[in-house]
């Protein structure tokens, strides 16, 4: 080969990188390895985390331990929809061009908006990507946020505003939902969008109708984040006046991971099509008159619009859009709407279950349907620590992200989580709760002997 | 041209949910176990839906068969040379596909106490320290979801590097010819983005970048660049440029999409660049997944540390009681998160077995064949009816990939790069990246990778070869191609004018 190029050594190829900036010396990291030993050393470090399978999961806020059906395997580790690159050449894309497309459809069913992009990144940087098309569609660069959004979600919007050169206003929650009052009296004419979340992070199910009002009376965009999975009995998004629904993808065929990979979903109404972030998938015809599939409304893109594309996103999660594909297709309509009953049945089982137990009470009282929020008499860390000593990760501790509910805890359902299972947390709650208060009051009984108990 | 259909073609495509039935269906679904209280009891009507989704009605049987077929209707590359300019099609081996489904790490829930996912924090922190190595950088963060994210990313850190400054920046400059998520990504961070010419080589005009600075050094934030260029050259100005940037106060951003010609040779932190993103489905092996996921994390130099994404992954030294690993939340200066969670940990275990397998040696070794491939092949495409028609867009050795023009070819014969790449369809191959860069007409840009053969790289050049003899007699073979492909040319116009998005359900 070397003949052929003309060059003496392959260190020739390399004599264009001038001599100071050569490394010049091996990269310090440790030599290559045997397959069966980059197995063993990463099932060594896997052993190590404490997953799903080993504990039994309460905990969701935002990322739910879900049943993945082994069809889904099946099919996203098949060669031909695991290594090609983006569809840039239709003729040989259909498969995955058709794939965008029945997803889109999808996802266009389940929120009831018209039209859906073929996914994004996850869903807090979807959140931010709405956004960024609330401004281009109104001119306007203020946001109104309820702090029932999931709090990755505003964090992210808060990054990207600082490039955006936006401004965002939080409207606090009243007994577990969105203050309608309050959010009534943040939005004005300046402002770009209201976002909301339903069910909202403290799992209750918003008024979103009637919270969308004010963002309707002063011309500003309703965005509304949602669990897909509650998508088979909640009203969709669509229905409740949403101009944009979108949210974090990973219910749907898709494993935790530890946070990702997984996919955002997006969907808008018609007049938005032309301002949407990603790739979407669109029918045509080929020369013959065959039915294909291609990328459409390209010139919104990075590669053709350069510095005023609707958006810097090129990757569509296409892989994990198509878990959620084959998930959807293999539950199907009828399955899909009893998964959601099943969620909704449980979730109102351990609510009322945990809710009875000395020493918890209900954070509030608004309508859930997959997760739901307590409030302890006992240290949340604590009693998580003395759960999952029985094996057991009760929940998502909520002071982690709201001060104002330092004694909170986030349970979430999903079908693996069997009422046997639910009992159990009940029981580890109990016990724990009543351990921590009995230690509070020894402790105290020690260190303040001169305190009479009240 | 009359021809035959092949029976691909003769198959309608069909959504599946033109295949759908009422009543069939393939899930079935856990006991509801507790009592089976009307839904209106439990969530209002008015918030209920009336109808569930119409999704699909179809058995498992179909389900596998339809999207079997479907797969059927893909090139990837498993089947086939896959030789796309900048995009890295290199081999993703099935070991990390494997380690990346281990229940440790695939049902490991991302809210997890740190203390319960030692592991897997250890995991990324391994991961962030090889690729601070590789790009010589001391700082990564794993958190950016695709090299276009990092972008936005790098952005965000020289506008808060230069507000903890107290300084308000507002121009990005980027080379004319750069990938155009950096134009796109430079107004998503408030940024103006001021071109910088290129030169002959691909590189930067050195000229119009002084000219560039100095129109307003103190508006300049950043310069953006990759380097080996889009040209596929190492560009050797790159310390004076390097100079001139910081010299004016900006940052030097390295787009990372080309660091498969240079690991373990040349590293970016060395080159003077502040922040590089890394594309982990480029250069380390992620599947593409035809169009994700990816992941581009991003290393820094000392300075910009401290604006770093929350959270970080860190390693605590416990007085010698053994390290633990932590996520830091409390970044003062953050620029704060870029997407939930710590990001997509399923492509770290993937890049980090791959980083494992090769060490050190053999990630030098991977770029030195990927230059090696590129350059035989380029002297491959020199000779005969391709070396006429397709010359190479600069002569010298190239780096991991290099560009053609495709304009003699166009002249002579007829034949605009899109024929050639349709035509190339029809060969079994997938092409080049086509039309890009823009300052090359009818470009060509080409990157074997090192996963490729000697054989595999003569086979394509022999395809080329063939193509441009038909076109010399017979040049309408290679205008109506391709032939052989489930579909033929599509009409991507009418797609874009009225587009139809979504499967109509009756």
């Amino acid at each position: 080969m070397l003949a052929a190029i003309g060059a003496d050594s392959v260190d020739d190829l390399f004599a264009q990188i001038p001599e100071p900036l050569r490394l010049g010396r091996p990269l310090a990291l440790p030599d290559g390895m045997s397959e069966a030993e980059v197995y063993e050393r990463l099932a060594a470090l896997a052993a190590r985390n404490e997953d799903a399978g080993s504990q039994v999961c309460f905990v969701g806020a935002g990322m739910y331990d879900h049943y993945v059906p082994a069809i889904v395997d099946a099919i996203t580790q098949r060669s031909e929809f695991l290594t090609p690159y983006t569809p840039y050449q239709p003729e040989i894309s259909q498969g995955g061009l058709q794939v965008m497309f029945e997803f889109q459809t999808a996802m266009s069913e389940l929120t009831g908006l018209p039209v859906s992009n073929a996914g994004l990144y996850e869903g807090p940087s979807s959140v931010a990507s709405a956004g960024y098309l609330a401004m281009a569609a109104t001119k306007r660069k203020r946001f109104v946020v309820s702090r029932g959004l999931h709090p990755h979600s505003r964090e992210t919007l808060a990054t990207y505003a600082v490039g955006y050169g936006a401004e965002l206003a939080e409207v606090e929650l009243r007994d577990g939902e969105t203050d309608g009052a309050a959010l009534a009296t943040a939005v004005d004419g300046e402002t770009a969008a209201v976002f909301l979340q339903s069910p909202n992070f403290l799992g209750a199910v918003e008024q979103v109708e009637a919270l969308g009002a004010a963002a309707k009376e002063h011309g500003a965009l309703l965005v509304v984040a949602c669990d897909p999975m509650t998508l088979g009995v909640l009203k969709p998004p669509g229905e409740c006046g949403a101009d944009i629904a979108l949210g974090e993808g990973q219910p749907l065929g898709n494993r935790l991971d530890f946070g990702g990979p997984s996919f955002g979903f997006f969907c808008a109404s018609e007049e938005q099509i032309r301002r949407m972030p990603g790739r979407i998938a669109g029918e045509t015809d080929d020369v013959d008159g065959r039915r294909g599939f291609v990328l459409a409304l390209q010139t919104r893109e990075q590669h053709i619009r350069r510095e005023k594309a609707t958006h810097n996103i090129c990757t569509a999660q296409a892989l994990n859009a198509l878990g959620a594909m084959v998930h959807l297709a293999w539950l199907g309509r009828e399955g899909f709407r009893e998964l959601g009953e099943l969620l909704v049945r449980r979730t109102a089982y351990a609510r009322e279950r945990l809710a009875a137990v000395e020493g918890v009470t209900l954070l509030h009282e608004a309508p859930v349907a997959r997760e739901f929020a307590i409030r302890l008499d006992a240290p949340v860390e604590r009693v998580l620590e003395r759960c999952a000593e029985r094996g057991i990760a009760a929940g998502y501790p909520l002071g982690r992200d709201y001060p104002e509910y330092e004694d909170g805890l986030l349970v979430a359902i999903t079908e693996r989580r069997t009422r046997a299972q639910i009992d159990q947390l009940a029981e580890a709650l109990e016990a724990a709760v009543h351990a921590e208060l009995g230690e509070f009051v020894a402790h105290s009984a020690t260190n303040s002997p001169t305190v009479e108990p009240a | 041209m009359a021809l035959t259909e092949t029976p691909m073609q003769a198959e309608r495509a069909r959504t599946i949910y033109e295949k759908s039935k009422p009543g069939r269906r393939a899930a079935v679904l856990p006991e509801a176990e507790v009592p089976e209280t009307p839904l209106a009891e439990l969530i209002p009507t008015d918030l209920l839906r009336a109808e569930p989704p119409r999704l699909p009605e179809i058995a498992e049987p179909e389900i596998v068969r339809h999207y079997n077929k479907l797969s059927r209707r893909n090139f990837d590359l498993d089947s086939g040379f896959y030789p796309l300019g900048s995009c890295t099609m290199k081999h993703n081996p099935r070991l990390n596909e494997r380690v990346a489904a281990l229940p440790g790490h695939a049902r490991l829930h991302p809210a997890q106490d740190p203390k319960r996912a030692q592991g897997a924090l250890e995991l990324m922190w391994l991961l962030q320290e090889s690729l601070g190595e590789i790009c010589g950088l001391p700082h990564v963060s794993l958190q950016p979801s695709a090299g276009s994210h990092g972008e936005l990313a790098g952005l965000l850190l020289t506008r808060a590097f230069h507000a903890d400054r107290g300084e308000e920046r507002t121009k990005v400059l980027a080379p004319d010819t750069s990938h155009g998520t950096n134009p796109a990504s430079v107004t998503m961070a408030g940024y103006e983005v001021v071109k910088v010419a290129t030169n002959e080589r691909g590189g930067v005009e050195m000229d119009d970048l002084r000219a560039k600075i100095d129109a307003d050094p103190d508006q300049v934030a950043c310069l953006m660049l990759t380097n080996p260029n889009t040209l596929g050259l190492f560009d050797e100005n790159i310390a004076e440029i390097a100079e001139l940037i910081h010299k004016a106060g900006g940052t030097l951003y390295y787009d990372g999409a080309n660091l498969n010609a240079v690991m373990g040779h040349s590293r970016p932190g060395d080159m003077g660049f502040d922040i590089v993103h890394v594309n982990l489905h480029k250069s380390f092996s992620q599947p593409h997944g035809g169009g994700g996921p990816g992941a581009g994390p991003i290393a820094v130099s000392e300075r910009i540390e401290p604006f770093l994404p929350r959270p970080q992954v860190v390693r605590r030294d416990n007085n010698g009681h053994g390290p633990s690993f932590d996520l830091d939340h409390e970044r003062p200066k953050s620029i704060g998160r870029l997407r939930g969670f710590q990001g997509n940990f399923g492509v770290f275990v993937r890049s980090y077995a791959y980083i494992l397998s090769l060490g050190g040696d053999g990630l030098a070794e991977a770029s030195e064949t990927a230059v090696l491939n590129a350059n035989y092949l380029k002297a491959r495409l020199a000779e005969g009816r391709a070396g006429e028609r397709l010359p190479v867009a600069f002569e010298r050795h190239c780096m991991h990939e290099f560009v053609l023009s495709g304009k003699p070819m166009k002249r002579e014969l007829g034949l605009a790069t899109l024929d050639l790449a349709k035509r190339l369809l029809d060969f079994g191959f997938h092409p080049p990246t086509v039309y890009f860069p823009l300052l090359v007409e009818e470009a060509l840009m080409i990157e074997p990778t090192e996963t490729e053969t000697k054989e595999s790289l003569d086979g394509f050049a022999e395809a080329i070869e063939a193509i441009l003899a038909e076109a010399e007699s017979d040049p309408e073979r290679a205008k109506q191609a391709p032939y052989t492909t489930p579909v033929r040319r599509l009409d991507e116009v009418k797609a874009t004018r009225r587009p139809v998005v979504r499967q109509s359900i009756s």
